[in-house]
């Protein structure tokens, strides 16, 4: 039995068809799987958005409160107004960062955030209706100390006061840096402001060691500089003008941000029409 | 493994023949998984499916396998499991699988089910090779329970997620342990639990491989 497992054909046998089997196996779990994989993204998400917004109470119906009470728009960074080119829905704007024609690169000055890229057109989620919005959460990343961390930061409805932060994904040092998720530490960020009242797009929120004074201060996280570099020059990055900055302009000025003016042919103007 | 018999192969790796503790196998991923227990069990779980259902693959078709090729079957067949539970944990249990992350995926390379598959089912029935497989897994979750309790305990002052030490962050009165949290502290954990374990069985101390020379006085050091 022993010599004839080892014959050439034997092997080859016995390769061919484990690996038909496997294959069978493993794809049939992926496939199978996939979709329940999908909503549990997708679950997750939403279950931060709403806990970044207050809005989360262990137990809920995360999809119905969040179909009830949450608008996604995609926002143009550039100019700051809504833009109706993507669906918010299906828009992913992590791999839009990465393809040239809805990315750009950014200069070694820009790039405080250790992104590298950095996509046009960014999701935000509105809660309190499109008008006027009650919170408007921001999808924030950054570089922390041993990885990409990627957040939401609520912020109140005069684009400057800040109500949360979160991270849904990060790999920061448990009990140090991963501290971010504390909700103790969390709790600090209620009522900060982001910018001072010169009411230019420069931030002036940022970590601070040895207990903050100010409103645009927040205490750093103890044992965690390099984590909490990383959260500083994220918001500083995210609500800069490179980003959100002339978004929430809109709101502290008191002229909210309009659906994109169409740049396709205007009818009423065509002579005839 | 002279007992081949289903109560002692399932039973024996969990205190006599444990695979952490006697044949120190399966450590890296014992040292990465453990700073809570919730994450250590379903972690332990994870490798008992893996090492029962592989030892039972190999076993079937141990007859057919042309050793030449029998670690790259073994390996086929683990990392296909592997794969399952993957996908499944990221199905059912979403959270879980975002903090052990790349660790479900390591268990192919995990000692324990490699070594199972090897040393017992390639000669041993396809029934016994599943308790075997179940046995080893026990005993590869029992020491991950163990640091995983100590770890979350002094390191975070909780256990299975329920605060038992109030922790200083939280208002309360305990410091926690941040050595804990990190990855060497379970060396010493898993140190001390083999140094127990074989204060109670003396029989499974090793014999020196070497004699160590008698204490070497300072000056003959220079």
């Amino acid at each position: 039995m022993a010599q004839g497992n080892n014959s050439i054909k034997k092997i080859l046998i016995v390769a061919f068809s484990l690996c038909i089997v496997c294959s069978v196996i493993v794809s049939t779990a992926a496939v199978a799987l996939r979709p329940m994989q999908q909503l549990n993204q997708e679950l997750d998400r939403k279950t931060n958005i709403l806990n970044v917004a207050k809005l989360y109470e262990p137990g809920m119906n995360v999809e119905e409160v969040f179909r009830e009470e949450i608008t996604a728009r995609v926002v143009d960074l550039d100019t700051g107004e809504y833009s109706d080119e993507f669906d918010p829905d299906t828009y992913d704007s992590f791999q839009a960062a990465r393809d040239p024609a809805s990315g750009r690169t950014l200069s070694g000055e820009q790039d405080i955030a250790g992104l590298s890229r950095v996509e046009n057109f960014a999701t935000v989620y509105l809660i309190g209706g499109e008008d006027d919005p009650d919170q408007i959460v921001l999808p924030i990343r950054g570089q922390g100390l041993w990885g990409l961390m990627r957040g939401f930061l609520a912020v109140e409805g005069d684009g400057n006061t800040i109500v949360s932060i979160t991270y849904y994904e990060h790999s920061e040092t448990p009990g140090l840096g991963a501290e971010v998720n504390n909700p103790r530490w969390q709790a600090q960020w209620e009522g900060k402001k982001i910018y001072d009242e010169e009411g230019d797009l420069s931030p002036e929120i940022h970590l601070t060691k040895g207990g903050a004074s100010s409103e645009y201060e927040v205490d750093a996280l103890s044992g965690a500089t390099l984590t909490s570099n990383g959260v500083t020059n994220m918001l500083q990055f995210w609500l800069s003008e490179e980003a959100f900055g002339p978004y929430l302009a809109k709101f502290r000025s008191g002229t909210e941000p309009e659906d994109a003016e169409e740049t396709d042919t205007n009818f009423e103007d065509v002579e005839g029409a | 493994m002279a007992d081949v018999n289903a109560k002692g192969v399932l039973t024996a790796p969990i205190f006599h023949n444990n695979p952490i503790a006697l044949q120190i196998l399966g450590i890296c991923s014992a040292l990465a998984v453990t700073t809570s227990m919730s994450v250590s069990l379903v972690m332990a779980l994870a490798v008992i499916f893996v090492s029962s259902l592989s030892n039972l693959f190999v076993s079937l078709i141990r007859n057919h396998i042309p050793s030449s090729i029998r670690i790259i079957v073994q390996m086929t067949i683990i990392a296909s499991l592997v794969i399952v539970v993957d996908q499944i944990l990221k199905a059912y249990a979403y959270e879980m699988s975002k903090q052990l992350s790349v660790f479900v995926g390591l268990i192919i390379t995990n000692c324990i089910v490699m070594g199972r598959a090897e040393g017992f089912a390639m000669s041993n029935t396809p029934g016994i090779s599943f308790l075997d497989g179940i046995g080893n897994g026990l005993g590869y979750g029992f020491v991950l329970m163990v640091v995983g309790f100590v770890r979350e305990l002094l390191g975070s002052g909780s256990v299975f997620g329920v605060t038992i030490l109030q922790t200083v962050q939280n208002g309360g009165w305990y410091v926690p342990n941040g050595l804990l949290l990190l990855p060497p502290s379970a060396f010493f954990i898993i140190g001390l639990l083999i140094w127990v374990m074989r204060s109670v069985n003396p029989e499974q101390v090793e014999n020196n491989e070497f004699k160590m020379k008698e204490n070497t006085k300072p000056k003959e050091a220079v």
